[in-house]
């Protein structure tokens, strides 16, 4: 297996570690820490992917990210299409993947999801988001990355995914409950009938995107939600907060957790029943 | 524009903003009860504990049912005396976007109210104010409720002396008190800081800070409130000394505890007990009930009545301002063209009784505030404030205290930067409007949102710069209840429903001439008018005023002489001004203008739909 240095140029002899296949099979927690993800760049055994905007990432960037604009997997969002990102990205089968972006964590979360539906399951989230790691004084740099062409398999992993008629056969079973990662009043105004509201909004905490896992299992236990229940998550339209919640229930030790990525917006447009509420005006609380 | 001239203390030193210590962790919340409720709302869940049980448990630990939605909670965070600190601001911030709808609600008694939080999340909501030493506990139900003091206590230029501490004293004294965990109904204590300022008379217990024989003591008024039925509370002697405040509150509340009306929930509020009884027998029985108290009491009670332990101990910076600064205060004048920042000035600042001090409002639509707005407001109020606390008013504004003249622009300019700096907090603009049916269940109209509307309009208008309205008031109720103090309105207005044609439609009864302080009067039911109209009917009425006002006549004057029928003009009493406003009131049938007969912020056809209060537990 060969190793591509980031930069192609000669780094510090003490950095110069002799990178061994064990850092290509460095197994990745859910959530990789900011000290994790600086040995795994010092010891060039990760790609790190940035999925903000091309121009943010065009700025400044944590060192040897590449770029992958989360608008760009959404445009041809079918697997074939993302294993020819993950190639082009240089991303081998077993290389740990640790992906940021700068939205608390959902953009970052959509791509991880992503990548591991067609079979790349050493994948994380970075624990915070750009501004905080570089409010922390860690390192970034501006040069632009990109790294050779590598060989991936496609192994797709449907057991993390539902669709429409998924979720419709789903509300009618007890032992699996639908989330909506939507915000509250959103939640209220209209839902998949059934569902339960967990917002995404409660699922971050001061410096990092997901709060601990004993809070999140808590949070799922003071809903009745038995944590062996199947969990599929959902939001307004492509995956990216219920995304955020698919990550925060494997984190919390949920097993079974399904993403339903097209979420509301293709549940609304095939005509499929929504649970409304209109009996109060409650929008007008808002003081946005 | 005059000078203003800020005289100078002696300090010469660089200006000293903020204080050097904050104020110690104020402890009002037990992290325990938010681990009984995160219990209990699992039995409940469980059918452990029967709905009325829990219904109980869970207003007297502060969360009220949301509107046709038991799953959800109102959680109303207690202010004691209103007054609230950064750190405060900061955690209700970061629990409102967790677990509420991004934003927080000032209401009229100085809480802070999250709304739809879910019945699951609100002991969360619970362990995060914990935190911040805010609790929950006796907010609703039928104990001891917030206890209010004047938001001007301590720099009010009136008062006789600052009585905040001893608002939180008695806050803390009944808190969790075995005396008032199961009164016959709510509670309801506040404090004035002078005669012109608070809501004395519109209190199960008022008090106004009064010296004799340079003794401090209170002046105290029993049987007061707002409600269905509402009454002017009574004056129980000349003189209350410091030494019988403790034992006249005690009276008071186990008189009402012995004999209030615990059958009939609709009329169990003391000032009904007092209505029944008589007042001059009700107040020997308090006198009497007083004796027995002092005779009564262990020292160890008594000494858990610490007004000293709630004293603000910290010394503040003397403001060190030596210029002469130029504000339009007052007695300025403003247009709709001055500046902003003058016409904020005009309307949102008012000097302390320190000298070189200022008082400044946040103009709060209906009481609402982001997240994100307190955030950065509570970093200004430690950069800008040299007590570095709040407090929020009823009128549901917050009123940032010990600003320095020459910080007053750059203050200004952080509120612009997250759209708090809207003129008209101390004048007709700033409408009052309690929840209504964005989450009551007794709501039968949209008063929060019609407060607002009524809000953005005037100061669109900028009526807020028409100091012939400056003491004027506009308070809007979605119900009877009275939540948005309409009955101390100078024009009030409460929500109902009315047949128009062959359409329902929501409709406010429109009250007139009611006012607070120690003066109070409650307002008269004048009309019934759509609530598409409401605007446009108070709009004719400051019109008619401007054409009959006599001299330098505020409209609030004028109004009360109309409603005492001394009018001088074409418009001499209530009847005339009914007949006048009549044009105002006609609607088009319901197909040729559908749009009048539904309620703002509801494009659907009106129908009255409440559910029961949880007013009374």
């Amino acid at each position: 297996m060969t190793i591509e240095n980031a930069s192609g140029s000669k780094t510090d002899t003490e950095e110069d570690i002799v990178v061994t296949n064990e850092n290509h099979n460095f197994q990745l927690p859910i959530i990789c820490n900011a000290d994790t993800l600086r040995m795994l760049i010092r010891k060039d055994g990760v790609r790190v992917v940035d999925v903000r905007k091309t121009e943010e990432y065009q700025q400044e960037h944590i060192p040897s990210a590449v770029s992958l604009p989360l608008a760009q997997l959404l445009e041809k969002d079918i697997p074939s299409a993302i294993l020819d990102l993950l190639q082009n990205l240089g991303i081998s089968d077993k290389m740990p993947v640790v992906i940021y972006d700068n939205t608390f964590g959902a953009l970052a979360a959509r791509v991880a999801w992503s990548f591991q539906y067609i079979g790349h399951p050493n994948t994380a989230l970075l624990e915070m988001t750009f501004s905080q790691w570089k409010n922390l004084g860690l390192e970034i740099e501006t040069k632009i990355n990109s790294f050779p062409m590598k060989k991936h398999s496609l192994t797709i992993n449907h057991s993390i995914h539902a669709d429409a008629s998924y979720v419709e056969a789903a509300k009618e079973q007890p032992n699996k409950i639908l989330i909506d990662s939507r915000e509250r009043l959103n939640f209220l105004t209209e839902h998949i009938p059934k569902a339960k509201n967990i917002p995404y909004t409660m699922l971050g905490s001061n410096g990092s995107i997901l709060r601990s896992p004993e809070e999140i299992r808590r949070y799922i236990e003071n809903r009745g939600i038995p944590v062996d229940a199947e969990i599929i998550t959902y939001c307004g339209s492509v995956g990216t907060l219920s995304g955020l919640t698919y990550y925060a229930l494997k984190l919390a030790g949920i097993e079974n957790v399904k993403l339903y990525s097209k979420s509301f917006r293709e549940w609304k447009s095939l005509g499929k029943p929504k649970e409304e509420f209109k009996d109060a005006n409650y929008w007008d609380l808002s003081a946005d | 524009m005059a000078d203003y001239n800020v005289k100078t203390t002696g300090n010469t030193g660089p200006i000293q903003k903020g204080v050097s210590r904050p104020k110690p962790n104020p402890k009002w919340g037990r992290e325990e009860e938010s681990e009984m409720f995160a219990q209990n709302v699992k039995h409940f869940r469980q059918k452990k504990l029967s709905d009325d049980d829990f219904r109980r448990f869970r207003l007297q630990h502060g969360a009220y049912g949301s509107r046709l939605q038991m799953n959800y909670s109102m959680i109303r965070i207690k202010v004691p005396s209103g007054e609230v600190n950064p750190e405060q601001l900061e955690k209700i911030a970061s629990l409102s976007e967790a677990f509420s709808i991004g934003s927080a609600h000032v209401s009229t008694r100085q809480n802070i109210q999250l709304h739809w939080v879910q019945l699951e999340d609100v002991s969360e909501v619970m362990t995060g104010l914990v935190e911040a030493g805010l609790t929950t506990r006796e907010a609703c139900g039928n104990t001891v409720r917030n206890v209010m003091c004047s938001h001007f206590a301590g720099v009010c230029p009136d008062e006789k002396f600052d009585a905040t501490p001893y608002a939180k004293a008695i806050a803390r004294f009944f808190i969790r008190n075995p005396m008032c965990q199961n009164l016959p109904r709510k509670f309801k204590i506040n404090f004035a800081c002078c005669d012109n300022h608070g809501l004395a008379r519109i209190a199960d217990i008022g008090l106004i800070p009064e010296i004799k024989d340079e003794k401090r003591g209170f002046k105290i008024y029993l049987g007061g409130g707002l409600g269905a039925a509402s009454f002017i509370g009574h004056l129980l002697e000349d003189f209350t000394p410091e030494n019988k405040l403790l034992s006249t509150c005690m009276a008071t509340i186990r008189l009402f505890d012995r004999h209030g009306n615990r059958e009939n929930m609709a009329r169990n509020r003391m000032r009904y007990l007092v209505h029944e009884i008589g007042w001059d027998k009700f107040q020997k029985m308090v006198l009497k009930e007083r004796s027995i108290v002092e005779m009564t009491t262990a020292s160890y009670t008594s000494k858990l009545f610490d007004v000293r332990a709630e004293e603000e101990t910290r010394p503040f910076p003397k403001a060190v301002n030596a210029k002469m600064v130029k504000l339009p205060m007052l007695n300025e004048r403003v247009t709709l063209e001055s500046p902003a920042y003058e016409r904020w000035l005009h309307s949102n600042v008012v000097p302390q009784k320190q000298d070189g001090y200022f008082t400044a409002f946040i103009t709060l639509a209906a009481g609402d505030i982001t997240a994100n707005q307190l955030r950065i407001l509570a970093g200004a109020i430690r950069e800008f404030s040299a007590e570095g606390t709040a407090r929020n008013t009823p009128q549901q504004n917050l009123a940032i205290r010990y600003i320095q003249a020459v910080d007053l622009p750059d203050f200004y300019s952080r509120l612009g930067s997250i759209g708090l700096a809207n003129p008209g907090a101390l004048t007709i603009a700033s409408a009052v409007g309690c929840s209504g049916t964005t989450s009551c269940n007794l709501a039968i109209t949209n008063s929060h949102r019609l407060a607002k509307e009524v809000e953005y309009k005037f100061l669109e208008l900028g009526l807020d710069t028409d100091d012939s309205l400056r003491d004027s008031t506009i308070k809007i109720s979605g119900c009877p209840n009275s939540c948005g103090q309409h009955e101390i309105a100078t024009i009030g207005f409460f929500g109902g429903a009315s047949r128009i044609g062959p359409t329902m439609a929501p409709t406010y009864t429109m009250l007139f001439g009611g006012s607070a302080a120690e003066q109070s009067e409650l307002g008269k039911a004048i009309m019934r008018v759509p609530a598409k109209r409401v605007i446009d009917t108070i709009r004719k009425i400051i019109e008619i005023y401007k054409q009959e006002r006599s001299d330098s006549e505020t409209l609030n004057q004028w109004i009360n002489k109309i409603v005492r029928g001394e009018g001088t003009g074409s418009v001499r009493n209530i009847e005339n001004m009914k007949a006048s406003l009549t044009p105002v009131m006609q609607l088009l049938p319901v197909d040729q203008d559908p749009e009048v007969y539904s309620d703002y912020g509801s494009d659907a056809r009106f129908s009255a739909k409440t559910a029961k209060g949880e007013c009374a537990a």
